[in-house]
């Protein structure tokens, strides 16, 4: 109903104009009113359209004034003489102001009668006040009113839209209404070819709104026929019953186009029986025996011989009925040409879209790879060069994140804490990895298993003392301003800054990592225990120092790596236990004692788990779940890893 | 005669590195061989390809009469089919008896279903306590392993490969730290071995090769240099080059 | 054959003894057939445990005597758990189904009684129709079956990959961990069909026994479990006293000398797997009865790591270690957490047991495996006078499972 108003008014404001420019162009607002003087009074939406139009088309320098106060209650009319004026309340009643703009002096409040027109004559009067604010001489009213339009577009907009579009002086704004006058048209204009226009000028563009303004033109309902007949409208495609619509479904649609009775549910029939038990019998049948579906259709079909019941459709009558009719989707769109060229349109932009989306999937990929990356270069460094699995490693890293929320209490400037927090992160956890590596993993070298259950020990003895520390609830560790917001390249591509961080952050621990182990003395120390603890003790090095300090180094990377978790991830004291499992696959995937193995681990991981919650987009879970699936798969065909020592190096 | 063991062209390579390159090898059934050659020559290498434990990347290595290729076999598939090697360092079970460690040697089934209803009786016990006096550890049977003295230890593994009752044996370096009375007895024990049965022996030690008194295989880098008598090996110049200018050991 | 097996290992016969008694007295002392000295919840914390000694006892064949540290079994161990949870919670809401019905004119068909069954068991996950892994949860010997079936074939086949490509060592723990993960995040899902992290619950009415007090019940159970754990010692006393068991140490030792001897180590390990993860199965199918509950929380890794920690606590590679490495660290838990154990007011801060005695527990962990490996078993080697071999710090075995020499008996 309002659409069709709204058409209709539409209709006027695109005609009148014209036709009032040359008969009322000399006339005032003041006299349009007074003619309409009933219809004003007593507004209704359904009349008072072609008076708001002629006081919008009235061409005096005050309509819009006028108008706005009209919608806004800020008109009345003097009840001794009827005339109108711009009212508004002070001390003593009104303030009253002449239509043409000069002062009336003032009233009391039983002097006036306020006009107070419903919410439907304030739509239209709105719809009509939108050329005058396109037209604004402030560029940012003007900006506004296109904001408007763009939410809420009506086709009642249209011809402002247009009217207002010659005059834009402002160049990002003409750009904007030109957008959106061709958003408009292909969803509004009556005429096909401009439409079909309008959508083809948008060919390869990506926008949300140019989507938003496709997808209706598209929407479909279903629509059915006896089979003597064409279903009329602009058909999408005809569908099968059984094959690409259920039975069931086809014969729901008969019913709703009254082309077949409803069929009886279970509950129905159940119901009809109940109501025509007698003596413990329906329609003949003992009602004890009624405990089957067949049965119980069987005593149906009795009581519609016996007249007792309606009759009902079976299921070969749903059979016979699905099959003597067509069926088919409709366009609620009744134009074909519209429907095509906005399809080839559409068709175009998923296709680019779904190259958008497969970067920003690669973008989100590489985010979460970076994690696994950080996470588990720590491990790499324990697992893969000292061959010691540190079960305690998720805990370091959690270490290191409430290492970071506490500095934050202290120093509440978030970027200097950050400054300050890393480096005392990586000190905590370091020392932490010291003394662990003292006490308890140097008395069980060679010995893999026993350290696995005595560092898992330690494990569960930090996880809990964290907890009684800090509480169970998640302690946030805030990142500063400079990193909020995303790097956004379109409406699909976007990355937050705080991923970018932490892919740089993963970046700059690999150069630091290859640049201890390549170009450092303890580089060269540690790979020479790593290879041959004898050898190089005999060569002045002392293994143990080195073994104490290359743990420390692979403890402390993950306190700092804990610190990049907390900041998009709440600190709690299972933060550790959600990473050491994949951190673990990072480093088993890889291929043990190798960086770039991690590195690759990392990626293969991230990218997995994206991928795979980018087909399944539903669920998280099910994507974990299947990409362990896949590594236990993977483990099967590379058991050493994606970059595996090969041959006799390997030690086996 | 036809060969027991017929290794021809196989190839191996680490990392670049040829380990074998090109090496054919064959054996008959009842007939003592040593190999010898310069460390890194290949000799393990050769072994862990027979055993299955390395797979090469090129060659064929075939078994038996019925000429079945072993490179398609598991290590407990070649060892069940008669294949018995015996380590350089003496590997028994040290957690487990004398007794046991014999007992799971015995020629029997392998499967796990079989094992599990498997109880020892009289004639198992009795095999084992022959094996037990063969190798001289009648009196330790119900010792635990590790607490033998290593060259009971290697006596043990030898018992251990007579009760698999294999065709072929694999024995690395066999008299490495043995007293010299204990050389003796191994040697003894070699060539009465090998008159039921095929014995390659792969020795660093020129005097216990001239002991066994046999067919002599020089290997050098990963090919066979020369074949023959020990006399007729070490007159030839090549071998004098690669391998006795550079034994010092 | 079993007399001289019994004679020839007069600790299986101390064992069954003791808990021949163990579940006398009990009985004795219960609520139901007694004096009321011990409480039902008790009884079921008892009960409860003798299954977790049995988990433990599969955990010893595969970590003590096989060596492979496998943190999967509480996974195999829940899954028995979901199997028998399926039919008590089917067969008790079809019992509330039935009853609700029966005041209907007409009698219920079977549609109808499926459909009320998926609505009450489903609602909280806003599914009305049963999932097809419900298909056999009608039936109780059908569901029994697939105890044991689900986690075998399960441990079967991932077993069958993992040991197919010689993984082992950690590799194999993290392996059989990540699994675990895997298992427990699928079941976390609502649409995996078994109510999502809601879990199965009341199963501790038992369907068929609404007359039978919860007293009684759990006496039954207590039973059930003590003749299950018997049973399970003699098996595995059995499989580990012949030269099965010579052959498994011998592949925790050193097992490319086995294949050397002729073994296939990977069809020995992946035997072992499976029958220790239908052994841990079954033991959860009368575990989860007594608890009442069962969700995926279960499955979290941590409670496998759990399980290995027992059977270190106790003492690896002796069967009754893994029984008394279970029965003591679990019973003395439940103390702490229960809130039973006294606070310790130290002036300036109480040690309240509740938070610290995981730390306790963590800690002492660490002590054990560093200076008491032979763990709580390691005493009566003490008592029976056995020394540990002097072998120089060397271990049994080149393998990562060997036993250390702290282990060994002399």
């Amino acid at each position: 109903m309002r659409a069709l108003v709204a058409a209709l008014v539409a209709a006027f404001l695109m005609l009148v104009p014209a036709m009032l420019a040359a008969q009322t162009a000399a006339r005032s607002v003041a006299e349009i009113l007074v003619e309409n003087r009933a219809l004003v009074e007593k507004p209704s939406r359904q009349s008072i359209g072609p008076v708001i139009a002629a006081l919008a088309g009235s061409g005096d320098p005050q309509a819009a004034t006028i108008l706005a106060a009209w919608a806004d209650r800020g008109l009345g009319q003097r009840k001794s003489d009827g005339g109108f004026f711009l009212i508004a309340p002070n001390a003593d009643g009104y303030a009253l102001t002449a239509l043409d703009g000069s002062d009336a002096g003032t009233a009391t409040k039983s002097e006036i009668t306020e006009l107070r027109p419903n919410s439907g004559v304030r739509g239209l009067i709105s719809v009509a006040l939108v050329q005058f604010r396109l037209t604004d001489p402030d560029p940012a009213r003007r900006a506004e009113a296109l904001a408007t339009i763009a939410r809420d577009p009506a086709p009642e907009l249209l011809a402002p839209l247009r009217a207002s579009l010659d005059g834009e002086a402002d160049p990002a704004l003409a750009a904007q209404k030109d957008r959106l006058n061709r958003l408009l048209t292909l969803r509004f204009d009556p005429d096909s070819a401009a439409r079909v226009a309008a959508i083809d000028s948008f060919s390869g563009d990506l926008g949300l709104d140019l989507r938003a303004a496709l997808n209706p033109l598209l929407a479909t309902v279903r629509k059915t026929a006896p089979l003597a007949a064409q279903i009329d409208g602009n058909i999408a495609r005809d569908l099968t019953p059984g094959d690409d619509l259920p039975q069931g479904e086809a014969y729901d649609l008969l019913v709703a186009a009254n082309l077949a009775p409803a069929r009886l549910s279970p509950a129905d029939l159940k119901a009809a029986l109940v109501a025509n038990i007698v003596n413990g019998q329906v329609a003949g049948t003992p009602v004890a025996v009624l405990n089957t579906q067949v049965a119980r259709n069987a005593a149906y079909t009795a009581l519609e011989a016996a007249g007792s019941v309606p009759l009902a459709a079976t299921d070969e009558e749903v059979t016979q009925a699905v099959a003597a009719h067509r069926f088919a989707e409709v366009y609620s769109e009744p134009d074909p040409a519209v429907t095509t060229a906005a399809t080839r349109v559409l068709k175009a932009i998923e296709t680019k879209l779904a190259l958008m989306q497969a970067a920003d999937l690669g973008l989100d990929a590489l985010s979460l790879a970076s994690i696994y990356f950080l996470a588990a270069i720590g491990l790499a460094i324990t697992f893969g060069v000292m061959r010691v699995i540190n079960m305690a490693h998720g805990e370091f890293i959690m270490l290191g994140a409430y290492t970071g929320y506490v500095v934050q209490l202290f120093i509440p400037n978030y970027t200097l804490s950050l400054i300050v927090a890393l480096p005392l992160a990586f000190a905590v956890t370091f020392a932490a990895g010291v003394a662990m590596e003292r006490l308890v993993i140097r008395h069980l070298y060679k010995r893999p298993l026993e350290t696995l259950l005595a560092t898992f020990g330690i494990s569960i003895a930090l996880q809990q003392l964290a907890k009684t520390v800090f509480g169970t609830q998640a302690r946030p560790l805030t990142s500063p301003a400079w990193l909020d917001g995303a790097l956004s390249f379109n409406d699909v591509v976007q990355v937050s800054y705080i991923r970018i961080a932490i892919f740089v952050l993963a970046l700059v621990f690999l150069v630091v990592f290859l640049f201890i182990m390549q170009r450092t003395r303890l580089g060269l120390e540690v790979r020479a225990v790593q290879q041959n603890p004898s050898m190089a003790a005999s060569m002045g090095i002392n293994p143990d120092r080195i073994n104490m300090l290359t743990f420390g180094l692979g403890s402390g990377i993950a306190g700092i790596a804990g610190i990049a978790i907390g900041l998009f991830a709440k600190v709690t004291s299972e933060l550790g236990s959600d990473y050491i499992v994949q951190s673990f696959m990072t480093v088993v995937v890889g291929g043990v004692g190798n960086i770039w193995g991690t590195l690759a681990g990392a990626a293969m991981i991230g990218g997995l788990q994206k991928g795979i919650e980018f087909l399944n987009p539903s669920n998280t879970l099910a994507a974990q779940t299947y990409m362990i699936l896949f590594i236990i798969l993977f483990i099967q065909f590379r058991p050493r890893g994606i970059i595996a020592l090969k041959g006799r190096a390997a030690g086996d | 005669m036809t060969a027991l063991l017929e290794v021809s062209g196989i190839s191996v390579t680490f990392d670049g590195f040829r380990a074998i390159n090109n090496l054919s090898f064959s054996i008959g059934p009842a007939e003592l061989r040593a190999i010898i050659g310069p460390n890194g020559a290949g000799k393990t290498t050769f072994m862990d390809i027979v055993t299955g434990k390395t797979r090469p990347d090129a060659g064929n290595v075939l078994w038996g009469e019925r000429s079945v290729s072993l490179l398609k076999l598991s290590e407990a598939q070649i060892a069940r089919i008669g294949i018995g090697r015996k380590f350089q360092r003496p590997t028994v079970f040290e957690d487990q008896s004398v007794t046991d460690n014999l007992i799971m040697a015995l020629r029997a089934p392998r499967s796990p279903w079989a094992v599990l209803g498997w109880r020892a009786r009289a004639p198992d016990l009795a095999r084992v306590a022959d094996l037990a006096a063969e190798v001289g550890l009648a009196d330790a049977l119900p010792r635990k392993a590790g607490e033998l003295s290593h060259g009971q230890k290697q006596w043990l593994e030898i018992g251990m490969l007579l009760a698999q009752e294999p065709q072929l044996l694999l024995v690395d370096e066999p008299a490495a730290g043995m007293t010299l009375a204990e050389r003796e007895h191994t040697t003894r024990l070699l060539v009465g071995l090998a008159k039921t049965r095929a014995v390659v022996v792969v020795e660093h030690d020129m005097e216990f090769v001239r002991r066994l008194n046999c067919k002599v295989t020089v290997l050098h880098e990963g090919a066979v240099l020369a074949e023959g008598s020990l006399d007729h090996v070490t007159r030839d110049q090549r071998v004098i080059d690669v391998y006795l200018g550079r034994s010092e050991r | 054959m079993t007399r001289s097996f019994l004679a020839r290992n007069p600790s299986v016969l101390v064992f069954l003894s003791i808990l021949a008694l163990f579940t006398l007295g009990v009985t004795l002392l219960s609520e139901a057939y007694g004096t009321a000295l011990i409480s039902t919840s008790f009884i079921k914390t008892l009960g409860k445990t003798l299954c977790l000694c049995l988990a433990a006892l599969a955990m010893d064949l595969i970590w003590g005597y096989a060596g492979i540290l496998s943190l999967g079994h509480m996974a195999f161990f829940a899954i028995g758990g979901y199997m028998i949870g399926m039919w008590l919670m089917y067969a008790r809401t079809e019992e509330i189904v039935v009853a609700a019905l029966a005041n209907e004119p007409l009698p219920a068909t079977a549609q109808e009684i499926q459909n009320g069954i998926a609505g009450q068991i489903f609602g909280v996950v806003g599914a009305s129709e049963l999932p097809p892994v419900w298909l056999f949860a009608h039936s109780l010997p059908l569901q029994l079956l697939l105890v044991v079936m689900v986690p075998g074939l399960l441990a079967l086949v991932f077993g069958w990959l993992a040991f197919r490509s010689r993984v082992t060592g950690v590799y194999l723990s993290i392996l059989t961990q990540a699994m675990t993960l895997a298992l427990a995040l699928y079941l976390f899902q609502n649409d995996s069909g078994l109510r999502g992290n809601n879990g199965l619950s009341g199963l501790q009415n038992i369907p068929g026994l609404a007359g039978v007090s919860q007293a009684a019940v759990s006496v039954w159970f207590l039973w059930a479990s003590a003749a299950a754990l018997g049973f399970g010692y003699l098996l595995l006393a059995w499989v580990v006293s012949g030269k099965f068991g010579s052959v498994i140490r011998a592949i925790r030792d050193d097992e490319a000398r086995v294949r050397f001897l002729g073994y296939s180590v990977e069809g020995y390990k992946l035997f072992v797997f499976t029958l220790t993860a239908i052994i841990a199965a079954i033991a959860g199918a009368l575990y989860y009865p007594q608890a009442g509950i069962i969700n995926p929380a279960e499955l979290a890794p941590i409670a496998s790591i759990y399980l290995a920690v027992w059977v270190a606590i106790g003492g690896r590679g002796r069967l009754y270690g893994a029984v008394i490495g279970a029965a003591f660290v679990s019973l003395l838990s439940s103390w702490f957490t229960g809130g039973r154990a006294p606070s310790i007011p130290l002036g300036f801060y109480t040690i309240n047991w509740v938070d610290w005695w995981l730390v306790l527990l963590g800690l002492s962990f660490v002590a054990v495996t560093l200076f008491a490996p032979k763990g709580i078993g390691g005493l009566f080697d003490l008592v029976q006078g056995l020394r540990r071999p002097d072998r120089k710090g060397a271990a049994l075995g080149p393998d990562d499972g060997a036993l250390m020499e702290r282990e060994a008996q002399e």
